[in-house]
């Protein structure tokens, strides 16, 4: 209980309040959003910059992003490191502050992304005083440079985006978690709340949904969902869950007698 | 190595004894692998594969959602001008039809801009006829500069340009291209197009590879149905579509899927495409290369068009006028008669009640 209470997760100097992150493409309308961040909790939420529409007659996609959120704009449609540098700079300039999820892809067949300008682009970001989370295919190695260039949090994917395919590089993102000394959030391809938990109990600091939510029949009940997962997850990573046995244990032993007085 | 030496390893191939051994059992397993190989796609466009469609549509439909979300992108075009040089048959722009031809002045683009630009679209796709003459790509890139202001998104489709010239249209702010092959059959292409630099079968096919290479963003392929074999025609375009991916993997690739209406006094089609075939194709498709776009045009009717939504479109056009400068002078005569004349308004709440959401602004080039 001790832990928890102290379990706080830190990005950019600032305390975040919920291990969701919420993306906001694909629904169906733009006024679920407030509905869908209060349902799950999600504090921080990201936005594809490029398709903000900051002149629209109508109310652009930003409006509908509670105040009390962390906004981070996302360098999505960004093919190499320029690009996303621009995507980001833009966003600062437009208002939308100095987080940027930088997303790097030059490949729309699978949407993997570039780990090589990702890096480029962390460096001169962060460089820049921007706080930078960059979304990666998970890799030890990428993962020390991206933190050396400045990341202030390491995305790993846990399957291709929009694929609600689970978290299929679990060993990868372990070996993240292990090893490196920022909080790595699990970005992409988790389609179910029971998917979220598992990464939450893996030692995740924090999951990033938006197509599992975004396109659920109901997208504000399955916001609430993952919001429980996650937070069910975290708990259960804090209270060190039993090792895993290749047979039964039982729980009465059979030598405990040796031990009785 | 182009899109034609692909489309060439079919010459001989036999399109309909391939389709008369397709049975049910085999549209299933298909629909159950999750990558299609291109004679998978071929067996999804087989007459027999109709017995399965609404199997296909789920699938289609889901598939659509998983990757584009509930969200419909909206463009409208925007005739520049509709000189022509071209015979082509079944085309209203066809140099030897008399009506009145015009382009558009800076003014007049800038004025035409603004009214589309009150209904809120930010993506806008730019038609001229086929006459370097008239249209220049000077004359269509001053265009795009003046449009700039107010479109993110400029698309465009007209004549078959050089590497250089779409490089040059992409340094002006163009971002996307459009060319359709009309029919891939290089024959049915030679007498469909009997007179104009058009009839060059090979420069155009490869026009959209060339605007891979100088830049652009996003390229848009298809065949007007209905001119030949329809289901060898949206074969190849799923063919080219494929190429084009993997061989420009960032580029963003869209098929449209545009069909020839019989109508009174107009050019006959040589085949008649049904809705039941168009939903096929659409559906076929979506299903070979689930993260294309596919576009869908006001030829078709609004009711139509409203059911066609859930079956993997993710572009569809509104608003629509094929007039030069139709938006500032109602009477003009247009290129094809459209079947859905809704406003933007009126499409975008269509599909909010059908739960998308209606996309004014593409993807930005930043």
């Amino acid at each position: 209980m001790k832990n928890q209470l102290n379990d706080k997760l830190i990005i950019g100097g600032c305390e975040i309040k919920s291990r969701l992150l919420l993306g906001t493409g694909k629904f169906s309308s733009d006024k679920l959003i407030p509905e869908v961040v209060k349902a799950s909790g999600a504090h921080v939420v990201t936005v594809a910059l490029r398709r903000v529409d900051f002149d629209a007659r109508r109310e652009n996609i930003v409006s509908f992003i509670p105040k009390e959120c962390i906004l981070m704009p996302n360098t999505s449609g960004a093919r190499n490191a320029q690009e996303a540098v621009r995507i980001a700079r833009m966003a600062k300039a437009s208002g939308c502050g100095n987080w940027i999820k930088i997303e790097v892809i030059a490949d729309n067949r699978y949407l993997l992304p570039d780990n090589l300008e990702t890096i480029k682009a962390t460096e001169i970001l962060a460089a820049e005083g921007f706080i930078v989370l960059p979304y990666m295919s998970p890799d030890l190695s990428v993962a020390k440079k991206l933190l050396e260039a400045g990341a202030a949090a390491i995305m790993p994917l846990g399957s291709p985006i929009g694929s609600n395919r689970g978290i299929k590089t679990k060993e990868l993102i372990k070996i993240l978690i292990e090893e490196i000394a920022a909080p790595i959030i699990v970005d992409a391809g988790i389609g179910r709340p029971s998917e979220a938990a598992e990464a939450m109990e893996m030692g995740a600091a924090a999951v990033l949904v938006n197509t599992a939510v975004a396109t659920a029949a109901d997208p504000v009940a399955m916001g609430r969902a993952f919001g429980l997962a996650v937070e069910a997850g975290r708990i259960a990573f804090l209270a060190g869950p039993g090792a895993v046995r290749e047979q039964a244990e039982a729980s009465s032993p059979l030598t405990g007698f040796l031990h009785e007085k | 190595m182009t899109v034609y030496n692909e489309i060439a390893q079919y010459d001989d191939f036999d399109f309909t004894g391939y389709f008369e051994q397709v049975r049910e059992d085999e549209v299933c397993r298909i629909l159950a692998k999750t990558r299609l190989s291109v004679l998978d796609y071929l067996t999804l466009l087989a007459p027999c594969a109709e017995n399965c469609l609404e199997e296909m549509a789920q699938k289609a439909h889901q598939l659509t959602i998983q990757h584009f979300g509930n969200t419909m992108l909206l463009f409208t075009p925007m005739y520049l001008a509709n000189f022509c040089t071209n015979q082509c048959v079944y085309c209203g722009f066809n140099m030897k039809n008399e009506l009145p031809r015009k382009k558009l002045s800076p003014t007049e683009i800038e004025a035409e801009g603004n009214a589309i630009a009150q209904s809120g679209l930010k993506h806008i796709l730019l038609l001229t006829g086929d006459s370097r003459k008239e249209t220049p790509v000077s004359y269509i890139a001053d265009a795009a500069r003046l449009l700039e202001k107010q479109f993110t998104c400029i698309g465009l489709e007209v004549y078959a340009l050089s590497v250089e010239e779409y490089a040059q249209l992409a340094a002006a702010g163009v971002d996307e291209m459009t060319m359709f092959q009309e029919t891939y059959d290089p024959v049915a292409y030679e007498q469909l197009h009997p007179a104009g630099p058009k009839r060059n079968y090979h420069f155009r096919l490869d026009a959209p590879e060339r605007a891979c290479q100088a830049g652009m963003r996003a390229v848009n392929v298809g065949a007007l149905l209905g001119l030949d074999d329809w289901r060898k025609d949206a074969f190849f375009s799923g063919l080219h579509a494929d190429y084009l991916q993997r061989k420009y993997p960032d580029m963003e690739v869209s098929v449209s899927t545009p069909r020839m209406q019989p109508h009174a006094g107009g050019f006959p089609p040589k085949t008649i495409v049904t809705d039941l075939n168009l939903v096929q194709y659409m559906l076929a498709l979506r299903i070979f290369m689930p993260r294309s776009g596919i576009t869908l045009s006001t030829r078709e009717k609004g009711p139509l068009r409203d059911s066609l939504a859930k079956l993997g479109v993710t572009k569809m056009s509104a608003g629509v006028c094929t007039a030069v400068g139709g938006r500032l002078h109602k009477d003009e005569v247009g290129q094809f008669e459209i079947s859905d004349d809704r406003s933007v308004a009126e499409v975008a709440a269509m599909l909010s009640s059908q739960g998308f959401q209606p996309v004014y602004k593409n993807w930005q080039q930043l």
